[in-house]
């Protein structure tokens, strides 16, 4: 157990709802969530969340924190907004269920190898590198993240696109070295830096 | 009173000239009607025609008029001449409305027009103008049985309007339930917080208020007499009788709490479970800090448990309808004073009509949680309870340990003797079973009002032992004439429900006292001044009248005889029509009016291929939703003849086999719903039209008459659409049938 | 007339080389006939997308947008901040709105921007060019320039997800919105009215992690299009344009379809009805060609 979640524990005992209520990026929204069960029915992925939002809601407000954090409903979402756009209590579903992977990941009991967890991990990187994503060192990060042979693998396997995109120049395979970039790249990385001190002494995540 | 002299208006506004020959149903109302004035006239609701008919009754010394226009329901105000007596032949909304377009139909259009006028002056003919009940009365006081939340609003009102009220309450001080709350859901925005109830400042206005006079400590022994003059012994705790007279009562006897040692189950009976009344008191112990148990410990866990005992078929299947917001409000009693303390609320729905939806989130906000889930068992639990419950969204078992927990029960109306056990005991007992007796006397003494009706001594219930007569269309009214139910005895509701209500039931009570006063029915016919007349020497005592009115407004005399108490009476006809040898009647409606009118039209011969079908529609639902098809000019078949009747419980079978030996092929009755959900507006006359009917299959195959020549539908007021559908398909059924074998025997 | 200026944040994807590298020349020809004047925002930097959260915290997240609307505010006064990238405007525009919400955040993310030299007041709004065309220039104005109506041309509308949610164009229906149709039909072609699949989720966001559950979705969304008797897909929205277009060879392998349906920009069917040609259209940057639309661009 991480040392930031073994801390969350000490600090709200068995009351998750204030947790999120404190801790999740729009999670003080959750105790507003009546139970209707519409951003269930209007996700794209529904059938492949263990939990939908509603059961979700319903986890947090139960106290089922392991089973909340440790799931990986929240990694399925595409963030199509649907949910946020229907609910009738104007929860930001879609923010919510960001925030819940974010904060599950922070204390790193999210599921190991999930791969949406992982991509993100992955383009994040890439993005704070040089301040903007270098998509072929995004793709080839993904594809190798499990290891040479299966990147091999992956890599042939999404070969007929790779060279469709090349032809048509949207896929450059010079973008290896150098590419995009800004110039204060400099810049960007103090100021993230200083994004996450405020945070730290803010205790916000 | 001056001679009968008739006279018949024919208007030819609202393009009737265009498609009617106005000149020959003037000539019919005068040739046939025997109208002793015929005057035709272009546009006969304006200010000239309508003075022209001043004029008439002015100088010609008119006493009877005919206006053949529009529908009886439509221009009231313009035809309203109450000195003399008028009948309305129907030509718009029921003839040029509704008969096809197009020359091919004049000839069908015209002979309906013509029948509606032979019909309209062959009625007046027969028709009184109403000289209102002699037996006047003049109490317009009320009585207010119960001094809670309801009862005080009524009392209150009714004083504010200006009418003496006497306000009985069986407990030692006014409040009832409300004034042993805490606090109240709130009624004003922003709907967020627990409100004061405000229970003790209205009790201290009622005491003070120089047109109220309470009777604490005192139940009802008597109620007799009717609207208007309705005598009633108080009796006090200390034996000591008071006699009153008042001109109407309003019964806010409010509700008991469900016991909760019926439900053994959710924990009732144990030490830390209590109702939402039991809550309320441990609120006001605490005064506003933390509240602690009986046991003193301090509260930290808290659940509710919805619907206790409620919408389920072994306790009470119905919904009280407050108990979600009044869950919310104790779950805030916790969160306010300490918002460390756990609540949960476990509901199966959450109801929260009105603003209640600003209060749940209101609670949601304070971080009260909501649980969807049933709760299987709560049992005792270390120093505290253990709540097992199906989580229903999560669809698991799942426990709360919990210091308390508050079962929402429902709420119990207080309305006193259920009439249908009583008619039960009461036929036992006068077959002389002692056992019947000793019930009779049991239920006697739960009773409240002490009615000395011989239909039972309180008012009947109309669903779960609530006593009204029907929730939506006619809130307040019961089925005892000049007695209003207001507040949780009438349905289950809150205080902000049950003070409108009372104020409703108040307005409806004055009314009832002022019409009385007067000598006019009250609800549905308000106003109207016609009242049964009974021709007792031709009574056999057959008794059908006075077991059948809907309101109890039947006695008998000494001798057996009918004694019709007037103020009761909501002049709906349901004795005459029950009346076999029909001496029953009103001066403007009789078994003459209808029967004169059905004889009075022209029958095609058989080989016409003209069928004639009566209609008999019900004024209240019926005949407004075949003028609602006019005014859509839904089209229908120009072979019907309708009569409106006040309801078909006054539709004496007389006139079903008149109408057959005078040639008509069939009879339809339209009428409202009946049954359990009846929407009749005399509560059982449609019921009893249906009885009647389905005897009169043997009279017409003693006649050689197929049954299905009278037939009778229901019909409600938003039926413009289907009422059009019925008949054509009736008509297409006689035409199948073929003509009446008793043509021309007439 | 005189040309309307607005501060363009192009996006990673539309940079050279990337995966919506045809969408910047696309936008070219339309934006000069409709007076619109697009300067790139000096050194923008990533959104940080739909994806960003996972690793990225709420603040940083913030901060790398406030980067880009400070800029704006300090170099292009007056200016919108203008994306065609409905990831790019949608994380735009919820930093905007949420900083001027909220104080403290807006405390927090200016003391981070100062590493950056930079500072933000919170006037900048973030829009999406589908906004500006509608809003500022209106259908009638969209129409006055085509020279070659796209006629013979039926066309889906697929909207999607972001440029239609949470914000979407003001007026329109987040279940239903009718833009798209009327966009197409400005240029004279027809729009299968009735797509059932207008706003489906494309998956994109997830097109790399789960790429059966995003190829569902692609399904979904390309054969209806047939249904309708559609020749081409239309969208406002890179990554749909993207995903919908290049995995259809993935799912004719998997799932033994032979789905071949073209998907383009809004701006490619301008620019053609406006008389460009098909690489002012971008319509070499299509893997899918949309053959009936090279056709009109040629005649």
């Amino acid at each position: 157990m991480s040392e930031l979640n073994q801390k969350a524990v000490a600090l709200y005992g068995n009351n998750f709802l204030k947790e999120v209520t404190e801790r999740v990026e729009d999670g003080e929204w959750v105790s507003m969530c009546m139970q209707c069960g519409v951003c269930a029915g209007s996700c794209p992925l529904g059938p492949h969340w263990e939990h939908s939002p509603q059961k979700i809601f319903r986890m947090i407000m139960a106290g089922k924190r392991d089973e909340v954090l440790t799931s990986d409903s929240m990694w399925m979402c595409t963030s199509c907004y649907s949910c946020i756009v229907r609910c009738p209590r104007k929860l930001p579903i879609t923010h919510i269920m960001h925030g819940l992977a974010h904060y599950a990941n922070r204390l790193d009991v999210a599921p190991k190898g999930q791969p949406t967890r992982e991509l993100a991990r992955v383009f994040w990187n890439n993005l704070i590198k040089t301040g903007r994503v270098n998509e072929l060192k995004f793709s080839l990060a993904v594809y190798f993240k499990d290891g040479f042979s299966q990147g091999i693998k992956n890599l042939l396997s999404m070969q007929v696109i790779a060279l469709g995109l090349m032809k048509a120049k949207r896929l450059n395979p010079m973008e290896i070295i150098g590419g995009h970039k800004c110039k204060d790249v400099g810049g960007i990385q103090k100021m993230l830096a200083k994004a996450q001190e405020i945070e730290a002494r803010r205790q916000i995540s | 009173m001056a001679e009968m002299k008739t006279a018949a208006y024919i208007c030819s506004g609202c393009g009737l000239g265009d498609k009617l020959d106005v000149p020959q149903l003037a000539k019919i109302a005068q040739k046939e009607g025997k109208m002793a004035l015929v005057r035709e006239h272009g546009f006969l609701c304006n200010a000239e025609g309508v003075q022209m008919i001043r004029d008439d009754i002015e100088k010609e010394e008119v006493t009877h008029i005919c206006i053949a226009a529009c529908s009886r329901r439509a221009k009231t105000d313009a035809f309203s001449f109450p000195t003399v007596a008028m009948t309305r032949a129907n030509l718009r909304e029921g003839v040029v409305w509704v008969v096809a377009e197009g020359t091919e139909h004049d000839e069908v259009r015209q002979e309906m027009a013509d029948d509606y006028v032979r019909m309209a002056c062959a009625e007046l003919k027969k028709a009184k103008l109403p000289a209102g009940n002699p037996n006047h009365t003049h109490l317009k006081n009320l009585m207010v049985v119960g001094g809670g939340m309801s009862g005080m609003t009524a009392a209150f009102e009714a004083a504010e309007a200006g009418y003496e009220v006497i306000l009985v309450e069986k407990q030692a001080s006014l409040g009832g339930w409300a004034g042993k709350l805490w606090k109240r859901v709130p009624f004003k925005a922003p709907y967020a917080e627990p409100q004061e109830t405000g229970a003790s400042e209205l009790a201290a206005r009622v005491g003070s208020h120089p047109l109220i006079k309470v009777h604490l400590n005192t139940t009802v022994a008597e109620t007799s007499g009717a609207p208007g003059r309705f005598a009633i012994k108080l009796a006090q705790e200390s034996g000591s009788l008071t006699e009153v007279s008042v001109g109407a009562i309003v019964q806010a006897t409010g509700f008991a709490t469900y016991d909760i040692n019926k439900l053994p189950e959710l924990g009732g009976g144990l030490d830390h479970v209590v109702d939402h009344a039991g809550l309320e008191a441990l609120a006001k112990a605490s005064n506003g800090g933390a509240i602690k148990r009986h046991d003193g410990k301090e509260v930290k866990s808290v659940v509710f448990l919805q619907c206790a005992g409620q919408r389920d078929e072994k306790h009470l299947p119905y919904c009280s309808g407050h108990c979600c917001a009044t869950s919310i409000k104790q779950a805030m009693y916790f969160k306010d004073a300490n918002p460390e303390v756990s609540t949960v609320v476990v509901y199966d729905d959450l109801r929260v009509p009105g603003m209640g939806e600003d209060f749940y989130r209101s609670a949601q906000h304070k971080g009260v949680v909501f649980a969807k889930g049933k709760a299987s068992k709560v049992e005792t639990s270390g120093n505290g309870c253990r709540v097992n419950y199906r989580d229903l969204i999560l669809d698991a078992d799942n426990v709360i340990e919990a210091d308390l927990v508050v079962l929402a029960t429902g709420q119990v109306p207080s309305s006193g003797v259920d009439i249908a056990a009583w008619d039960k005991v009461t036929k036992e007992a006068e077959g002389g079973s002692e056992e019947a007796k000793q019930q009779k006397s049991e239920l006697k003494s739960i009773s409240i009002l002490n009615l000395t009706y011989r239909q039972g001594p309180d008012i009947p219930k109309l669903k779960y032992g609530f006593a009204d007569s029907h929730f939506i269309c006619f809130p307040y009214e019961t089925q005892r004439t000049g007695i209003y139910t207001a507040g949780p005895v009438r349905r289950p509701m809150d205080i902000l429900q049950a003070t409108e209500d009372a104020t409703g039931a108040a307005l409806k009570a004055i009314q009832a006292a002022e019409n009385a006063s007067l000598g006019r029915a009250a609800h549905p016919r308000a106003g109207d001044l016609s009242f049964p007349n009974v021709r007792l020497e031709g009574c056999t005592q057959c008794k059908r009248c006075t077991v059948e009115c809907p309101f109890g407004a039947i006695d008998e005399d000494e001798k057996r005889f009918p004694l019709f108490n007037e103020q009761r009476c909501r002049r709906c006809g349901t004795c005459m029509g029950a009346c076999p040898v029909r001496v029953i009647s009103f001066e403007n409606y009789s078994v003459d009016t209808v029967g004169s009118q059905i004889k009075a039209i022209e029958i095609p011969d058989e080989f016409s291929d003209k069928p004639r079908i009566l209609v008999l529609a019900c004024e209240n639902d019926a005949y407004p939703a075949l003028d609602m098809a006019g005014l859509s000019r839904i089209v229908y078949s120009a072979f019907v003849r309708i009569i409106p009747v006040r309801c078909l419980g006054s539709v004496n079978t007389i006139w079903i086999t008149d109408a057959l030996n005078s040639g008509y092929d069939g009879v339809m009755m339209m009428g409202c719903k009946k049954g359990d959900e009846y929407q009749c507006h005399f509560v059982k006359g449609s019921e009893l039209a249906g009885y009647r009917m389905s005897k009169i299959g043997d009279t017409l195959t003693g006649m050689g008459l197929e049954p299905e020549r009278v037939s009778t539908f229901e019909v409600a007021i938003t039926d413009n659409q289907k009422v059009a559908g019925l008949i054509n398909d009736y008509v297409a059924q006689l035409v199948e049938m073929g003509p009446s074998p008793m043509k021309g025997f007439g | 007339m005189a040309k309307k200026n607005y501060a363009f944040y192009p996006g990673c994807s539309s940079q050279k080389g990337a995966s919506a590298s045809n969408f910047v020349p696309s936008i070219e020809v339309m934006c000069d006939k409709l007076d619109i004047q697009l300067n790139e925002i000096p050194d923008w930097n990533c959104c940080s997308a739909s994806i960003g959260y996972g690793e990225g915290s709420q603040l940083s997240r913030l901060v790398l947008n406030a980067r880009n609307l400070a800029l704006v505010e300090q170099n292009m006064p007056g200016q919108d901040l203008v994306s065609g990238c409905p990831a790019c405007w949608l994380a735009t525009r919820e930093t905007a709105e949420k900083l001027n919400e909220v104080d403290s955040l807006m405390a927090d993310t200016n003391e981070a921007l100062k590493e950056a030299g930079l500072s933000f007041k919170g006037t900048v709004k973030a829009r999406h060019l589908v906004e500006v065309l509608i809003e500022d220039v209106g259908y009638d104005a969209m129409k006055a320039p085509v020279v070659k109506p796209l006629e013979g041309l039926k066309i889906a509308g697929y909207v999607g997800c972001q440029t239609n949610r949470p914000f979407g164009i003001a007026g329109e229906s987040f279940e239903n919105p009718q833009y798209l149709d009327k966009m197409i039909e400005t240029v004279g072609a027809e729009a299968a009215t009735g797509y059932e699949q207008k706003i489906t989720c494309c998956g994109g966001a997830l097109a790399f992690s789960e790429p059966e559950k995003s190829q569902k979705q692609i399904k979904d969304i390309v054969e209806s299009a047939y249904d309708h008797g559609a020749d081409m897909i239309v969208t406002p929205c890179q990554l749909c344009q993207a995903n919908v277009e290049i995995y259809q060879s993935e799912i004719n392998k998997k799932k033994g379809t032979n789905l071949t349906m073209p998907v383009v920009y809004y701006s490619q069917l301008m620019t053609v009805a406006y008389g460009g040609n098909a690489k002012q259209a971008g319509l070499d940057g299509n893997v899918l060609r949309p053959q009936k639309l090279l056709d009109i661009a040629s005649k």
